[in-house]
């Protein structure tokens, strides 16, 4: 019984996925849940099990090819499911919801639902009430991918709410994520390193040798667009070209708050697992700034400037050839305890390749910490529609004249702000930047962590 | 009868207007009762047997059947300082007592310019479930509803009775007092020693849930929160909102429970076209379109003029507590 696969929906606003890599070759057999395919869309790669069991008879869509999500991209012959005609399978459920307590009166019975509840029929789209909309906009979650618990399998709050809470595991085409690599190696290539010791850095395309790649160009080449450098480009020149960038900068005298992370910095790495830095602080002190000043952390519309109620911090982070931008989701509900850990899960998961779509969505304002390549002074472009994103760049320490008139030395820090001129003028944005300096400085060397 | 201060006392809804009734009589020499069989009577609920005794003709007063004269001379009574609570025997005979109620009372202040007001309180029994069938049944709190100018409460918990009489007594504006005639001997409880108030306008949450908000009031509060109680035993959890103040309407409270729950049902005796629960609904639909999940319902009263004095025709009117419970659960399953 052939089964066809479709390009998968790995996000709500995404609308098409290129086929990055085919792990399977025609005619080879597949295990249910093993991945065969590796997708790419926006920044994420993500590694698509199979549904069934089966033999992989027919590759529709050849790699590198962009195809819209639904379209058919291969089909696998299952093996011994004859009895049960699947057409068009849907990848499988990560999960199956709780079953809710069943009320004593019998109501119309629930189709069964044969796909698991991953994709929605138009009719139960169209039943969607206005918390539900208001809910799945506010937590990106894909309503068609929400099984619905309702009467007649409508989608009720609640499963919003439970989807946006497994994360992606169900916002996220149910069943896919953005797993590392688990192919083997080419024969050619180096032995796979001993066990336990760090997964090497996952080469951008298996390049042969004098092949010109951005990780070691070859002067005089054209290094070839992958996709994350295609969306980064795009992303850029959208901005610039929608948003005027206003710029602005505050220098801050960090020389407590230095001291304070030094004193506490081993505690934390022993308690909490994660360097602590300056960054916690940092997006700490953002957040209430952004508190002070809502219109920094808004957007801009045709309507109007929507004003944010939610304060997710994206934080810029490097990883070899790309750029990331994990969001802190409800920045304001952490504590600076709270901020080392999620940063640092969320660096961590950048740098070893497995952020999801989810965790890069969302974002209200960005933090850039430029000052980690040494930077001193950077002028960022804005990120997403956000009306700013400030920078922390390097700590230096220089003389400085203090109240009274004495020169001493301290160590010093710029904070760089750009701005959306749409949104904000340079009065809101250096009272923002100002409020953020006076907090950053108001951290004491000897205080409670 | 014996005045505690400290404490509670255990009575019924009777007892509780009574007892209000009394303290008030006592604590203040401007107060006084007037209605249809009052006096010598002591009410048809013997709600205040021995007061003419006690307080004499002259502060419980006997009137003729005529509602809208009882309503007209405790106005006079309200503008010139004392403090009249008057008494429609049931609600079913208040017509000829509108234009008293809602051209003078409701408009005193307006008309004034504040110069007077009008600190007058009508009680009266409504409500139906008692075979009283067209005369002694009707819910007539729509009536007043579009009214500004009157507050209408009509609080069902025996403590609630003597908080919210107590503050509509003590009300510089007229103050519609309702009470189901159901409840009176049917429900019981503490009632605190001593007097206190009740601000008019502040809803109750008598049972805590998220699932669902019921908001109700009278008799039908009693029946929802038994029916809550049997959802409850299921692991279905809904709130269950006693407005005790129709109006004010307390937005607040409502609101909040809707913000929670997402689902609201509104259950009201009155029919209902034009009632209560519809404006609740409008409310609700204007300020938090966004946090429904469902259409708001409403179980009320059919439209017809009037409850049959036949017991199957009363049972038609009245809704049981199991068809509440069923209701709520479609809602809880949508």
């Amino acid at each position: 019984m052939p089964t066809t696969i479709t390009m998968p929906q790995l996000g709500e606003s995404v609308t098409e996925g290129t086929v990055a890599q085919w792990l399977k070759k025609p005619g080879d057999a597949i295990e249910k849940y093993e991945s065969f395919v590796e997708i790419s869309t926006d920044k994420v790669t993500a590694e698509v099990p199979s549904p069934v069991s089966g033999v992989l008879k027919e590759i529709i869509v050849k790699e590198g090819e962009t195809v819209p999500t639904g379209t058919p991209i291969a089909v696998i012959d299952e093996v011994g499911a004859a009895t049960q005609p699947e057409p068009a399978l849907k990848v499988p459920h990560a999960s199956p919801m709780p079953a809710r307590p069943q009320p004593a009166r019998p109501f119309v019975a629930r189709p069964a639902s044969r796909n698991g509840g991953a994709l929605n029929p138009p009719e139960t789209l169209r039943r969607v009430s206005p918390a539900v909309r208001r809910l799945a906009r506010e937590n990106s979650v894909d309503l068609t991918t929400v099984r619905g618990t309702g009467d007649q399998g409508r989608i009720t709050a609640n499963d919003v709410l439970a989807a946006a809470q497994q994360g992606p595991a169900a916002a996220m085409a149910a069943g896919i994520m953005a797993a590392p690599p688990t192919r083997q190696p080419a024969p050619s290539a180096p032995a796979p390193p001993a066990p336990g010791a760090p997964a090497p850095p996952r080469p951008a395309a298996p390049s042969a040798p004098g092949r010109s790649t951005y990780d070691r160009p070859i002067p005089g080449t054209l290094v070839p667009l992958s996709q994350a450098r295609k969306i980064i480009a795009q992303r850029m020149v959208e901005s610039k070209h929608t948003a005027p960038h206003a710029w602005t900068m505050v220098e801050v005298d960090v020389t407590d708050l230095w001291n304070l992370r030094q004193r506490e910095k081993d505690r934390f790495q022993r308690e909490k697992g994660y360097a602590l830095t300056l960054l916690p602080f940092f997006i700490h002190a953002v957040v209430q700034s952004l508190k002070a000043y809502p219109l920094m952390n808004a957007r801009f519309t045709d309507e109007g400037i929507q004003v944010l109620k939610e304060i997710n911090v994206g934080i810029a982070v490097a990883v070899s050839s790309n750029l990331m931008v994990p969001v802190i989701r409800y920045a304001d509900n952490y504590s600076i305890a709270g901020l080392v850990v999620e940063a640092g899960k969320l660096i961590e998961k950048a740098r070893a390749g497995k952020l999801t779509a989810d965790d890069l969505t969302g974002g209200t304002f960005t933090v850039n910490n430029t000052g980690a390549n040494g930077s001193v002074l950077s002028a960022p472009i804005l990120n997403g529609g956000q009306a700013g994103i400030v920078t922390m760049e390097a700590v230096v320490k220089r003389p400085v004249v203090v109240d009274d008139d004495k020169i001493v030395i301290r160590s010093m820090m710029n904070v760089c702000l750009s701005l959306d001129h749409r949104v904000v003028d340079g009065a809101i944005a250096s009272a923002f930047l100002v409020d953020l300096k006076k907090r950053l400085e108001a951290r004491r060397s000897g205080e409670a962590l | 009868m014996a005045v505690a201060t400290t404490g509670t006392t255990r009575m019924n809804n009777v007892e509780a207007v009574r007892h209000t009734l009394y303290e008030a009589l006592k604590a203040d020499p401007k107060a006084l009762i007037m209605g249809e069989d009052v006096g010598a009577r002591g009410n048809v609920f013997l709600i205040t047997k021995g007061f003419l005794e006690e307080f004499g003709p002259e502060r419980i007063i006997d009137t003729p059947l005529a509602e809208a004269s009882i309503v007209g001379i405790a106005v006079g009574m309200a503008m010139e300082g004392l403090k009249p609570i008057a008494e429609i025997q049931f609600a079913d005979f208040i017509y000829p007592a509108f234009n008293q109620i809602v051209g003078e009372a409701a408009k005193t202040r307006y008309r004034s310019n504040g110069d007077y007001t009008c600190p007058l309180v009508i009680r009266t029994p409504y409500g139906g479930g008692v075979r009283g069938a067209l005369s002694h049944s009707v819910s007539i709190e729509a009536l007043f509803y579009h009214v500004p100018g009157l507050k209408i409460v009509a609080p069902s918990f025996p403590s609630d009775i003597k908080g919210l009489l107590n503050a509509a007594i003590e009300d510089p504006d007229p103050v519609m007092f309702l009470e189901h005639k159901k409840t009176y001997r049917l429900v019981k409880g503490e009632v605190p020693n001593g007097h206190f108030t009740i601000p008019i306008g502040k809803a109750d949450v008598k049972v805590a849930g998220d699932a669902l908000t019921v908001v109700s009031y009278g008799l039908y509060v009693h029946q929802a929160i038994e029916a809550a109680k049997q959802l409850a035993s299921d692991g279905l959890s809904v709130e269950v909102i006693d407005l005790r103040s129709i109006r004010p309407m307390d937005k607040t409270t409502i609101l909040a429970s809707v913000r929670k729950t997402r689902k609201l049902l509104i259950i009201q005796e009155d029919n209902k076209f034009g009632g209560i629960g519809a404006e609740i609904s409008a409310m609700v639909v204007e300020e938090a379109f966004f946090d429904l999940d469902a259409p708001i319902r409403r179980l009320a009263g059919p439209d017809v003029p009037a409850m049959g004095y036949a017991q199957t025709l009363e049972e038609e009117f009245m809704i049981p507590t199991s068809r509440m419970a069923d209701v709520m659960r479609e809602m809880v399953a949508f």
